[in-house]
């Protein structure tokens, strides 16, 4: 007797009927047996996944608009997600040292450009995603102004606002140094310089700041920690409230 | 009313069950599904009982369960009804306003034996004193698939442009960095440049420390300075108008550091003399 083996689409279900599948996707999953396009499986593939469930199950309909957000928001957190996947490959080629005689840092620099596979595009991808987030970030400010969405009972996400755009400031300025090269020490010796007039604690705050007088190999270390560890960590920290409380304050402002 | 307490139809309990056992219902299902045929049918024979079912529930939430329980159809007066409202009421204080909503009728729950009288109020609170939360609905639309294939499309669309462009323009990477070499011109970060401008204008305690402080709190102020509840951009006409203003005040002169200023830090005309900009 000739058994018939399976055919590939009866293998599938075979497979998403297994407890394994059945334990990674949760009711609702579109990956699921049984999927059907009712609302209420509409709401359990949202709030089944994690990384959709910081949306709401619904929102109000003006808000698919994209004339009304643009999605500048969204775009600045997957940059940030981008930034974080690309730096940390970055992270595996490049030592943050500068002493003098041999600058281990920009070596390290002409190696990714040269050596690593993919290098070169993987840093042109960090550094132009930095830029665009630190212009994306403030569009969306911009939006959010423009839209009143800063209004009660949204003020104090207006202000962790302000304060994660500080913070995208502040990564992408100590991102900046990272190269050690002219560009890099110079726009931050010009940047920095102003710290300098700072009243009362101008000396203090240079020498925590650049760990010196001037832009040295204690600043390369220093603002390498920041940019890869402390500061993204402060970041998340101040992106996780701002997600919460878009839900908590009502979902999407408007409609206008 | 306990459900022990039921009056059913033996019989029908019975074959029901055995109906559901042989066609391999789980045995508590079987047995709910053969309880509640039961009732219904003991409900059908007797209906004169089924009357006199709610008046008398009402009295086992109210008092003495145990009597109610045993006499739920003996006599059941008309009159039973009344009676318990108005214990039910009295169990409720005094000053309680007269309410509106009808009184609980059946399937009160019977009290424990030695239970707190207590306990009993809970279900007696008047309808002024529950908050009710009621939420617009509104014209709202699953976020799955609606918002979030907007969102995917918006990422591969930027994510496309940005592979395309990372892949054909490369990042700048100068000669090493030598202290003792100034670039000239030497500028910040294009958004510190709007910043470095004022530097040409004011002294450097107010370009850069007084205003960026400036900005920096009045952005954090700005949703408890502007108290104007609309968010029509016909009333907004004040806000919008200083927003815009002082955006696209920032937005000339980081437009002007970067393109406008050349060796020196002196004005150029870039069509002319060229650009002096890197990202």
């Amino acid at each position: 007797m000739r058994v018939k083996p399976p055919s590939p689409s009866e293998v599938g279900d075979r497979l998403r009927e297994t407890e394994v599948w059945k334990s990674i996707f949760r009711p609702g999953s579109i990956f699921r047996k049984g999927y059907k396009d009712t609302s209420r499986d509409r709401a359990l593939a949202t709030m089944n996944n994690v990384l959709y469930h910081l949306h709401p199950v619904k929102l109000k309909r003006h808000g698919l608009k994209l004339t009304y957000t643009f999605c500048l928001g969204g775009l600045s957190f997957f940059l940030f997600i981008l930034l974080t996947v690309t730096g940390i490959f970055l992270m595996f080629f490049y030592r943050p040292m500068a002493d003098i005689g041999g600058a281990q840092a920009y070596a390290d620099m002409q190696s990714i450009r040269t050596g690593v596979f993919f290098g070169d595009f993987v840093r042109n991808l960090h550094r132009w995603g930095a830029h665009l987030m630190v212009f994306s970030v403030t569009l969306h400010m911009a939006r959010v102004f423009y839209t009143g969405a800063y209004k009660p009972p949204r003020e104090y996400n207006w202000v962790v606002g302000v304060i994660l755009l500080f913070l995208t400031l502040g990564l992408s300025f100590t991102g900046y140094l990272l190269p050690w090269d002219q560009l890099a020490i110079w726009a931050v010796t010009v940047g920095t310089s102003l710290a300098g007039y700072s009243p009362f604690v101008a000396k203090q705050f240079n020498i925590i700041l650049l760990g010196g007088v001037v832009v040295g190999p204690e600043t390369l270390l220093r603002w390498y920690v920041l940019h890869v560890l402390a500061l993204p960590f402060v970041l998340v920290l101040f992106l996780s409230v701002h997600f919460w409380r878009i839900r908590k304050d009502g979902g999407i402002s408007g409609p206008l | 009313m306990a459900r022990e307490d039921t009056p059913l139809d033996q019989e029908v309990f019975d074959r029901v069950l055995k109906e559901q056992t042989d066609a391999g219902t789980d045995k508590r299902v079987a047995e709910g599904r053969a309880r509640s045929a039961a009732v219904r049918a003991y409900k059908a024979a007797h209906p004169e009982e089924s009357e006199a079912a709610a008046p008398a529930a009402a009295a086992a939430g109210d008092g003495d369960g145990q009597a109610a329980a045993q006499a739920p159809a003996a006599a059941a007066p008309a009159a039973a009804a009344p009676a318990g409202a108005a214990a039910a009421v009295v169990a409720a204080p005094a000053s309680a306003p007269t309410r509106t909503a009808p009184l609980p009728t059946g399937n009160i729950p019977t009290p424990k034996k030695g239970a707190p009288d207590k306990h009993r109020l809970l279900a007696l609170v008047p309808p002024e004193g529950i908050q009710r939360v009621e939420r617009e609905q509104g014209d709202r639309v699953n976020v799955w698939p609606h918002l979030l294939i907007e969102e995917f499309v918006a990422m591969f669309v930027l994510s496309a442009g940005l592979v395309i462009f990372a892949t054909f323009v490369n990042a700048p990477l100068r000669e090493l960095a030598n202290p003792n070499l100034t670039p000239n011109p030497s500028k910040a970060p294009w958004y510190f440049l709007g910043l470095q401008e004022l530097l040409r204008y004011f002294h450097p305690v107010v370009a850069g420390i007084s205003i960026p402080t400036f900005i920096l709190i009045g952005l954090a102020a700005v949703p408890f300075v502007d108290r104007n509840p609309s968010t029509r951009p016909g009333d907004r006409k004040i806000a919008i108008t200083m927003f815009t203003l002082l955006f696209m005040f920032g937005a000339t002169l980081t437009i002007i550091g970067s393109f406008f200023r050349g060796p020196g830090y002196n004005w150029i005309w870039p069509w002319a003399q060229g650009v002096f900009f890197e990202l």
